[in-house]
This record gives structure tokens, C-alpha cells and sequence, in this order.
């Protein structure tokens, strides 16, 4: 049906335009409606309403960046990295945010699921969904990095692969839960009790050993992402977010709270997630994500079509708190100029930073530096690399190179 | 139903209480968390930290292991614990100060605990929750006899598992509290 109303109102255009042109526009004078500029879809009635909207079908090349070490043998082990290359603005897209399993994605049902309250406090409780639905909610937005973000940019040569598939292990959206110290002082602490074990109810029971200051100052067991409850990939139905902290300790499917007085070492926290020193040994325990920007736009793999004025936009974050400047350099660091800031207000979230930029067709090499509130700077990779031992791939957060060519191409360099 | 009304009567009581005696000031809890039996809380609780507290009883050697990590684990991690797809579990010890360190249980690893707590609530991968406490004590010894460790007759259990000394068991500097950087 669609179909013959499509071509019946084809066959009317060119017999408008087959009209038109023989009796120069006798039967559609000027201005007729049938004559004035409008696109197909501007003469046919719309589609109707859905219940939940899907992004434009001519966005569907919009998509995670997907790694899997293990293949078809553990699918759903490895990460989604969001495609920062074409996104704007500060909050990722819940269907884009970045994904980091180690067991896949587990299908729970709500009204089954508990989370259990427990050790060191004066009474163990459980709680439903439903329980924790009913209580005071906070919202704050937040950035979600995965520690191992941007290890790619650790490799002998640059990978020449869109910005989201080097540095989009990371996302930031608005987050609503409940402040995790209600729930930890309806449990009563003890006194004793130093450090939280938190667990998740996915196939590997991922859990890490969190300090008990973290929980009491802004650690949130949340329910809601960007206004709808959480997607499964994030957590559904309950997750726990650690603002600023390595991503792996938002654990997500929060089965489980245990108050205890030392930390429970899991192996998420000795044999991963930990830094390796030059001299052999390891740090432990590094859990605040350290200050970074990345250019967004221009960035690798992309192409400027022809010299003029650009906007240079891209992201900066710290996990101590706001941003306080973006630099970007065009001359790969030799002078650097102040970027304008759009979100920096929200401590330990993504801020956009951008800078308009006359490109006058000459080759030129692209950074941003970050410098958070407590005064950090975004590091050079020397700098970074010689505090490591070699195979150091956690909190790479150096500053990013991205060459601009005189045909316009744009490349991932080490610099 | 009745519990439901204690729940909403418990729940008042709570929010007075909270509101009177919280250390944070903010925390005015609506008090919906219910009271968990100590046998449910055991069900519960699978993690084991380095002094073994919550370690099952059963006990396994590596040499009844063997058999465990040929049929569970050896697909994925290699004859020996060699690796490919997954990670390499065995060998690299000493190497960690060179230039290609080598990070697998027996070079890296703390403490011998972390493995079987790991391989109890994530292994198989595809599996997991499967092993029998004998067959975790088995195969977990059967990794640490890879990496000679312990001996092939040795065996794991909740009162030897914890004393087992790791290699790499001075390796890491705390970084909590954080130094300045």
C-alpha cells in the first residue's frame, strides 16, 4: 500500500514536471503548491508513534567499537568502547555507553534479585529492587572510565583506528541512586569495619575491595542512567558507582556489601588492575582515574576537506574533581591556547572543551592538555612511561597526538 | 502481609533513629532492608580473603588436580597452564623486573587464597559455581604445583591453603592511603 501511494505521487511529480515544462507552468502558475522547494517527505504524511524512539536509520553506522580477546569462546569477556568520534556534547547515549564484562551481560530479573548488606555492621540486610525503588535518590553526573582505557595507545606503532576505538573505553552519563552510606548506616558499621568487599551477580562474581572513605563520601548504588532504569550492560537492575574511580569498581549487578576491616584482595585487584613498577614490584590500590582530555574532532581516521575555520572539540575529565583548563596545541605542544569549557562545573564528569581553529592547509600536529582543580596536568607519554615498568597498561591517561596532513587526512602519532 | 506491616512499622522506628544517630548527617533512611539470617548470610558470602576465613572444608593435591584442569580448565588456559586463549597461568617467575615480564599465578599472584576464591566464583568460564569443594582444593593445587609452589602430594584445604606463601607476596606497595603525585 505504501508502495502504491509512493508511486502514485512519483507518477504525479513527473507528470507535474512533464506539464510543467511543455505549458510553462499554464496548469501550476508560481507558487503553486505542488511547484514550491520541498523534499519527498515534506509531501507525505509521517510515521506514527513508537513506544521507545530509535536513533535516524541513517545513523545506524553509529556504533560500539567491540573487543573480544577470546573470541566465540567467551563472547560476551572483553569491552564495548563508545565511538567518541561521533559523538558532542558531555553525555553519552545509554545504547552507546562503553562496556566492560568479564562474564557477559546477566539477564536479571528484578524481583528476584537481592542485595545483601553484611560483615562488620550491627545487622545483615537484604534488600529488593523494589526496597531500594522506595528510597531518597541523589542525582549527579558522572564520568565511568575503565581503567584499561586507552592501553591501545600503549602499542609499538599507533593504531590508525577512529578516537572512540583507542580512548572510548569510557562514558559519562547522569546517574540516580540511593547514597551508598543510607544503606550502610541502616546496616549499622562497626567500627572496626575499613573496607567494603563489592560484588556482582554476573557469571564471574566480579568484586573489588573499596575503602570505607570512598563509600561514606560520594559512592551511589544506582538505579537509574540518563533518567531510564539501567541498561543491562550497565547493571541492571542495581550497580554501584564510584565517581571518578577505576570503572571496574562501579560494580555493576550488585549482589553484594561486605563490611570488613582489611581489604579481601580479589583477583580484580592484585592479579589486574594493578601497576607495574619498574623495579618489579606493583602498585596497589591506584583507584582515582587521573586528569585527561582527548580531541574528538579532528581525530584519526577523519579527514578535513579543505583548508578554513574548524571548531578543535574533544573531552577532558579527572577523577579528583572539576577541570579547571583545557590547552590544545596545534604545533604539537610548542604554544598552547586556552580551550573554552562546557560542563566544567560538574566535578569528576566530562567537560567539552573547544577552540574555533583557521585551518590554512599547512600540516600540523593536534594535542590537548588537561589541568584538573587539585592542579594536575595531563602528562606527556615520556614522562608517564618512565614511572612504569614496560608492560604497564592501566591509567594511561598521556596526552593524545593526532596529525593533520596538507591533503586534509588525519593520523594517530606518538608524540 | 504481617510482615509487610512489621516491615512499615520497623521502617518508622528507623527513620527516627536514623535521623537521631547517623555520623554523616544526610542519611535519613526509609530503613527497607530486612534481617538476614547468619546461615543465609553464609550462602551468601563466597569471597575469601588471604587469611582463609570462609574456606569450605574438602581437600584436593595437585596430582588429583591434574585431572580437574584437563576436563575444566585446559581448553582455554593450555596444557601446564601455557595459555592462549586465556590468560597464562604458570612460569615467568623472576622475570618481573625485566624487560618482557611474565604475570601469571605463580610470578605474580599474592596470595594463593585470591586463586581459589577467583576459580570458585568465576570458573569455568562457562560453568561457574559448578566445582565440588574437593575439586576447587584440587585444581587450585594443581596450579600451584605449575609453578612450583607446592609439591605434587600436597594438600590444599582451609588450614594449608592460607599458609601457603606466594612468590610475589612482598611485590605490591599499597597505594591507599594515596601518596601526592
Amino acid at each position: 500500500m505504501g508502495e502504491d501511494r509512493g508511486n502514485r505521487r512519483r507518477f504525479l511529480a513527473q507528470s507535474a514536471a512533464l506539464v510543467g515544462g511543455a505549458a510553462s507552468g499554464s496548469l501550476a502558475p508560481p507558487g503553486a503548491a505542488q511547484e514550491l522547494a520541498a523534499q519527498p517527505w515534506e509531501r507525505v504524511y509521517g510515521a506514527p508513534f513508537t513506544g521507545y524512539g530509535q536513533p535516524s536509520r541513517f545513523e545506524a553506522s553509529v556504533q560500539r567499537h567491540l573487543v573480544r580477546p577470546y573470541g566465540d569462546l567467551a563472547p560476551g569477556s572483553g569491552a564495548a568502547f563508545a565511538p567518541l568520534e561521533s559523538l558532542e556534547g558531555i553525555i553519552t547515549p545509554s545504547s552507546l555507553h562503553n562496556i566492560r564484562n568479564h562474564s557477559g551481560t546477566p539477564e536479571i530479573d528484578p524481583k528476584a534479585h537481592r542485595l545483601l548488606v553484611h560483615g562488620l555492621v550491627a545487622k545483615p540486610l537484604m534488600f529488593s529492587v523494589e526496597a531500594l525503588l522506595a528510597y531518597p535518590m541523589t542525582t549527579r553526573t558522572h564520568f565511568v572510565e575503565c581503567s584499561g582505557n586507552s592501553s591501545r595507545a600503549l602499542a609499538p606503532q599507533p593504531a590508525q583506528v577512529p578516537v572512540g576505538a583507542i580512548h572510548g573505553n569510557m562514558s559519562c552519563s547522569e546517574w540516580t541512586g540511593i547514597p551508598l552510606r543510607v544503606l550502610l548506616d541502616e546496616a549499622g558499621l562497626a567500627p572496626s569495619a575499613r573496607w567494603l568487599l563489592a560484588e556482582g551477580a554476573d557469571s564471574a562474581h566480579m568484586s573489588r575491595s573499596i575503602p570505607l572513605e570512598k563509600a561514606l563520601d560520594d559512592a551511589l548504588v544506582a538505579l537509574y542512567q540518563n533518567g531510564e532504569r539501567l541498561r543491562p550492560e550497565q547493571g541492571y537492575p542495581v550497580r554501584l558507582l564510584l565517581p571518578g574511580w577505576e570503572g571496574n569498581m562501579s560494580v555493576k549487578w550488585l549482589r553484594r556489601i561486605k563490611a570488613t576491616a582489611e581489604p579481601t584482595h580479589t583477583k580484580d585487584e592484585t592479579s589486574k588492575y594493578t601497576d607495574p613498577l619498574p623495579d618489579g614490584r606493583s602498585l596497589q590500590f591506584t583507584f582515582e582515574m587521573g586528569v585527561k582530555s582527548v580531541i574528538t574532532r579532528p581525530s584519526s581516521a577523519m579527514a578535513l576537506p579543505r583548508p578554513g575555520l574548524y571548531e578543535i572539540s574533544g573531552l577532558a575529565w579527572s577523577g579528583a574533581g572539576r577541570i579547571r583548563q583545557v590547552e590544545v596545541s596545534t604545533d604539537g605542544g610548542a604554544t598552547w591556547t586556552v580551550a573554552s569549557l562546557q560542563g566544567e562545573e560538574r566535578p569528576k564528569s566530562f567537560v567539552r572543551f573547544r577552540l574555533p581553529w583557521e585551518w590554512t592547509g599547512k600540516s600540523a600536529l593536534l594535542q590537548s592538555r588537561a589541568t584538573d582543580e587539585k592542579g594536575r596536568v595531563q602528562p606527556s607519554r615520556k614522562d608517564w612511561a618512565a614511572r612504569y615498568a614496560p608492560d604497564m597498561r592501566y591509567h594511561n591517561n598521556t596526552i593524545v597526538s593526532w596529525a593533520l596532513a596538507t591533503d586534509g587526512k588525519v593520523t594517530h602519532v606518538y608524540a | 502481609m504481617s510482615t509487610r506491616s512489621l516491615a512499615a512499622s520497623l521502617s518508622v522506628l528507623m527513620l527516627i533513629g536514623c535521623a537521631a544517630t547517623t555520623q554523616t548527617g544526610t542519611s535519613k533512611s526509609p530503613g527497607l532492608g530486612t534481617p538476614v539470617s547468619a546461615a543465609e548470610v553464609a550462602r551468601w558470602d563466597i569471597s575469601i580473603p588471604p587469611s582463609g576465613a570462609g574456606l569450605p572444608p574438602g581437600s584436593g593435591t595437585a596430582r588429583q588436580g591434574l585431572q580437574v584442569y584437563e576436563q575444566k580448565c585446559l581448553a582455554c588456559h593450555g596444557a601446564k597452564g601455557a595459555g592462549k586463549p586465556a590468560d597464562v597461568l604458570a612460569g615467568g617467575t623472576g622475570s618481573l623486573a625485566g624487560k618482557t615480564p611474565l604475570r601469571t599465578v605463580g610470578s605474580y599472584w599474592p596470595y594463593a587464597t585470591t586463586l581459589f576464591d577467583y576459580v570458585r566464583r568465576a570458573m569455568p568460564i562457562t560453568n561457574p559455581l559448578s566445582l565440588s569443594n574437593d575439586e576447587l582444593y584440587a585444581v587450585t593445587a594443581y596450579v600451584l604445583n605449575i609453578n612450583g609452589v607446592i609439591g605434587e602430594d600436597v594438600a590444599m584445604n582451609a588450614q594449608s591453603l592460607p599458609q601457603v606463601k606466594m612468590p610475589n607476596r612482598d611485590g605490591f606497595v599499597s597505594d591507599w592511603p594515596p601518596r601526592e603525585r
